[in-house]
């Protein structure tokens, strides 16, 4: 328990300082939303999403209504719901429903993308560890950003931002060496997202969500999917 | 209650209640093979699909993102594990963006 805690702050560390650049330029989009770097770090604190997050500060800036900003929220958030259903295969069986739901709570991008590459069993206490060190430092960034605005050279917040895209490269590219079909589905991924990104309107959430369903659905459905399928 | 607050908390609401009904909903293993395929391959399909063209497009100027994606997807290939890989990128970016 105590070693899964440790192993799992570990690995939780590059996505925490990841977030510290991430959640700075959402501190500064908070501001703009008229929040106090109190109120966008309480914010963080709350939810640990940038998509939704960005969404509601720009929700809150224009006014919009909380009907609005719900459904909103629900449809960019949609591919968690694919991520949590993919954690609960997961998870370690022993687990029980307040610590699926304390997981839950923290099924962001790259947590998701950790816990589910880690090898075997994804313990309760490992995603744990990566909350523990990942939560501060999104909170401590939204807080830094709005208090501070654009101190930091824009330079630097690029190529820190740039980091967790590349930690979902070095979660694919692994197995996507080692199985044809998972290279596939990352090919056609990539190919469907850019598409549906140069063609459309839909919001980042929302495409990974229908990315997600079509690409897994086929690989899953169509009989060239199913061949070397070892599940 | 003031107004950010209440905003804020329905959208954690929204966000906590979207991740934890896959939890609340499935609670053993899922023993339908077809199912277990979908789920085994939605994580490379989402991760690829926020991976790409986001990471290209995400410092504003193609050139620096497309240097740090394709270190990201090469050091990947050659064994090298996340802080390589996210290290690679972050480094090919900055390069990009200092001297072009």
């Amino acid at each position: 328990m105590r070693r899964e805690l440790y192993q799992g702050m570990r690995a939780g560390l590059p996505v925490a300082l990841g977030y510290l650049a991430v959640s700075f330029t959402l501190g500064l989009e908070a501001t703009r939303a008229g929040l106090t770097a109190a109120q966008a770090a309480l914010a963080s604190l709350l939810t640990n999403t940038s998509a939704g997050q960005f969404a509601g500060f720009t929700a809150i800036a224009a006014g919009a209504s909380l009907a609005e900003t719900a459904f909103a929220q629900v449809v960019i958030n949609l591919r968690y719901v694919l991520m949590s259903a993919g954690l609960t295969q997961k998870v370690a069986r022993e687990a029980s429903l307040p610590e699926r739901l304390l997981i839950a709570f923290d099924v962001t991008d790259e947590l998701f993308a950790l816990g589910i590459s880690r090898e075997g069993r994804l313990q309760p206490a490992f995603y744990y560890g990566m909350m523990l060190v990942s939560i501060p430092c999104w909170v401590l960034g939204t807080f830094l950003g709005a208090a501070l605005g654009a101190l930091l050279p824009e330079v630097l917040l690029k190529a820190a931002g740039v980091a967790l895209y590349a930690m979902f490269i070095a979660v694919i590219v692994p197995p996507a060496r080692k199985s044809r079909k998972i290279l596939l589905v990352c090919l056609a991924a990539m190919a469907m997202s850019w598409l549906l990104s140069a063609l459309t309107e839909l919001s980042a959430g929302l495409r990974v969500a229908i990315v997600a369903l079509v690409l897994s659905g086929a690989a899953a459905w169509l009989p060239a999917g199913r061949e070397d399928a070892h599940a | 209650m003031p107004e950010w607050l209440v905003y804020n908390l329905v959208i954690a609401m929204t966000t906590f209640l979207v991740r934890a009904l896959p939890f609340l909903l499935i609670r053993g293993p899922i023993r339908s093979p077809r199912l277990r395929a979908f789920l085994e391959m939605v994580p490379y399909a989402t991760l690829a699909a926020m991976a790409f063209p986001d990471m290209v497009l995400s410092t504003g100027n193609t050139l620096s993102g497309l240097a740090g994606f394709l270190s990201a997807v090469l050091v990947g290939w050659l064994g090298g594990g996340l802080i390589r890989v996210a290290g690679a990128a972050c480094l090919a970016v900055l390069v990009f963006e200092l001297i072009l």
